[in-house]
């Protein structure tokens, strides 16, 4: 290799380096934004709606003096814009005000209820991973015939069904009649008080203690939620791992591998799953964030005590810090995971452009 | 004879050289439909959705009793029968008459939705696709904000502060839904804001305004249309769910979400009482989604088989 040839390399490395640090700095860029974005909108919620938020503390019977110094306390005299500063500023601490309704600091209340949901929401991911890529690959692979048709219909159902409705009806089937599951709960009375979680995640807790029975009971209640939370992600999952698949599929190396003489097995499985890899990572991370939000109804549902019935039963008793601060803790999760799945997707993925 | 005819007409919508514009027009329609109307599943979609408007529509009509007022005395919480085909509620009302009036609610969360989500979205995405520069970058990064945020927690978060009711869910939903058709619409524009017809539009001396409502948006409109179409069936679930969660439309209102809700207490005895709206919303985004699916492939070759 000669010295130019050297040098021009070297010359593409480091232009490599500062496409690499521009993206970096873009999505800095995008990731504050979206946060203050985020922030802006449950200031705006909080602080503009209401018509008086002093009132909506106090109540229309309180004397003028002590109207002028709630005002003054609660820094509504000045200007907006220092308002906000001071907002996200407290936001930034991790200060979203108290609960009304628990009388404890916002915050401290989501670190107790978080591990519930995200227990729920990762079971039912894995679910729906489960069996949702292989549903995929197969509709992908056999296209057009029986098992496409049995996925297409599964997945069309996924996106249509209300699924608090599904939840009800399977509470109905699998524990009034069948008696296969637990009543709607974490854990039975009996293990309420004599178990101590150590994470927040009972059936991890459960095993490390060694506890079976505490971990039986603990699946028997999670096991319906967990798998109509699946369901929703598995109707996703398949429908976009079949659309990769296919993509896959119709590419030249695929003929070149066959005409290799390699098993078809190895070919599907091997070489094609393998480059749709990628998207898969980031369609398999972008439910999981959906299914965060879709806790919301289905903890309400099966009075799951995580962050989702948190802010339903904040809701029904008007306590709106607490609702704007778990507002913001799930979507603080969710703009997280749908950054990192992107830019995951670009440093992974060696077709994607960089910058 | 009747059938040359036919013949005849057939040739003269797919004709290469149409003599006007309304044969044009006619003739592409045509071909979409010849497109759609091969698609089984497309025209089942179509027909459900055809079936709702029809409930609405004759709501009067169809309901046997009033889907308000009950038989408190005889009728409460009866099973499925001949004289109430899906049962009672708690309240004695006919669960029958009242989804086919919460049709009706339905219907109305949709359009409204619809009619104000999809002009948003189109004027921020076509007013940023033909300004370009700063104008570009900055709407289209509020448009990704709030593409980023959990939708339906936000709407949540918006009806709490508004208070519950019908309006204020609507409201709530069609702000967080905007943002993908604000992208579309741009999309769209960039494709065509080079195009030469734009240039002659702009030599001729029309103002931006002019060129962005009467030659740009209507380019827009069908990639739109498959777009809000696809959404609809998430519209009904979030509103749906916002009525279960008693934010949405309030009680006596027959709204499918709320009755699941009140169904809620009685669902291990009395089943029907939220079985019934619920099948109700699943076979109606069903239909949307069916709908969705057909126009898609109907009017949009590009997107091939998804």
């Amino acid at each position: 290799m000669s010295v130019a040839e050297n040098q021009v390399l070297a010359g593409r490395g480091s232009a490599r380096a500062l496409a690499v640090l521009s993206s970096l700095g873009r999505f800095l860029v995008i990731a504050v934004t979206t946060y203050l974005g985020l922030l802006a909108v449950t200031f705006f919620i909080g602080r503009v709606i209401p018509i008086d938020p002093v009132l909506a503390v106090l109540g229309d019977r309180a004397p003028t003096a002590v109207v002028e110094r709630t005002r003054r306390e609660m820094g509504l005299d000045l200007p907006w814009i220092e308002q906000f500063y001071l907002y996200v500023k407290a936001a930034l601490r991790g200060d979203f005000g108290t609960s009304v309704l628990t009388t404890n600091p916002v915050m401290s209340d989501i670190r107790r209820v978080f591990p519930a949901t995200i227990e729920l929401a990762t079971l039912g991911t894995l679910m729906g991973a489960i069996i949702g890529v292989p549903l995929g690959v197969l509709a992908a692979v056999k296209r057009g015939s029986l098992i496409d048709q049995i996925a297409r219909v599964v997945g069309l159902i996924g996106y249509s069904v209300p699924i608090f409705w599904l939840g009800l009806l399977g509470l109905v089937l699998f524990y009034a009649k069948l008696q296969w599951i637990a009543f709607p709960a974490r854990l039975d009375v009996v293990y309420e008080y004599t178990f101590t979680p150590i994470t927040g995640f009972y059936l991890l807790d459960a095993a490390i203690q060694g506890q079976w029975d505490v971990f039986h009971d603990a699946w028997r209640h999670i096991v319906l939620p967990a798998a109509l939370l699946g369901y929703l992600s598995l109707a996703y999952i398949s429908r976009m791992t079949r659309s990769f698949m296919l993509n896959e599929l119709a590419q030249e190396y695929i003929v070149a591998a066959r005409a290799k003489g390699l098993s078809e097995t190895r070919i599907i499985w091997g070489h094609a799953l393998r480059n749709a890899a990628v998207p898969m990572v980031t369609v398999i991370a972008l439910s999981y964030a959906n299914l965060l939000e879709g806790s919301v109804l289905t903890e309400t549902v099966f009075s799951w005590p995580g962050i989702g019935l948190y802010i339903t039963n904040s809701l029904q008793n008007a306590d709106m810090n607490a609702v704007l601060g778990g507002t913001i803790a799930i979507g603080s999760v969710f703009i997280a995971i749908n950054l990192l799945s992107d830019l995951l997707y670009r440093l992974l993925d060696p077709r994607t452009k960089v910058g | 004879m009747s059938a040359e005819i036919i013949q005849s007409r057939r040739e003269w919508l797919l004709s290469d050289r149409p003599a006007s514009r309304l044969q044009a027009r006619l003739g592409r329609a045509y071909v979409a439909w010849r497109r759609f109307s091969a698609n089984r599943l497309a025209l089942v979609g179509m027909l459900i959705i055809i079936a709702l408007l029809v409930v609405a529509a004759f709501a009067d009509v169809l309901a046997p009793y009033s889907p308000t007022i009950g038989d408190l005395k005889n009728a409460r919480l009866l099973p499925p029968g001949a004289a109430h085909w899906f049962g009672t509620d708690d309240l004695g009302r006919d669960i029958y008459s009242r989804i086919v009036y919460g049709a009706r609610w339905t219907l109305y969360v949709v359009i409204l939705v619809a009619v104000i989500a999809a002009p948003i979205g189109l004027l921020v995405g076509t007013v940023a696709g033909y300004a370009s520069g700063w104008t570009d970058t900055i709407l289209m990064r509020i448009t990704d904000i709030f593409l980023a945020f959990p939708k339906l927690v936000l709407a949540l978060a918006f009806v709490a502060a508004l208070g519950p009711g019908i309006e204020n869910a609507v409201l709530a939903i069609a702000i967080t839904s905007w943002p993908p058709y604000a992208r579309i619409a741009r999309a769209e524009t960039l494709t065509v804001r080079n195009s030469d017809y734009i240039k002659a539009v702009q030599l001729m001396g029309a103002s931006p305004f002019r060129i962005v409502l009467r030659h740009i948006m209507p380019l827009c409109i069908s990639s739109l249309i498959i777009r809000v179409t696809l959404d609809m069936a998430g519209i009904i679930l979030t509103a749906a769910g916002l009525g279960f969660l008693g934010l949405g439309a309030q009680p006596p209102l027959p709204e499918w979400g709320a009755m699941i809700a009140s169904g809620r207490r009685f669902i291990l005895d009395q089943w029907w009482v939220a079985a019934a709206p619920g099948a109700a919303i699943l076979i109606v985004s069903l239909g949307f989604n069916l709908l969705g699916d057909g126009l898609r492939d109907a009017l949009d070759p590009r997107s091939g088989d998804q």
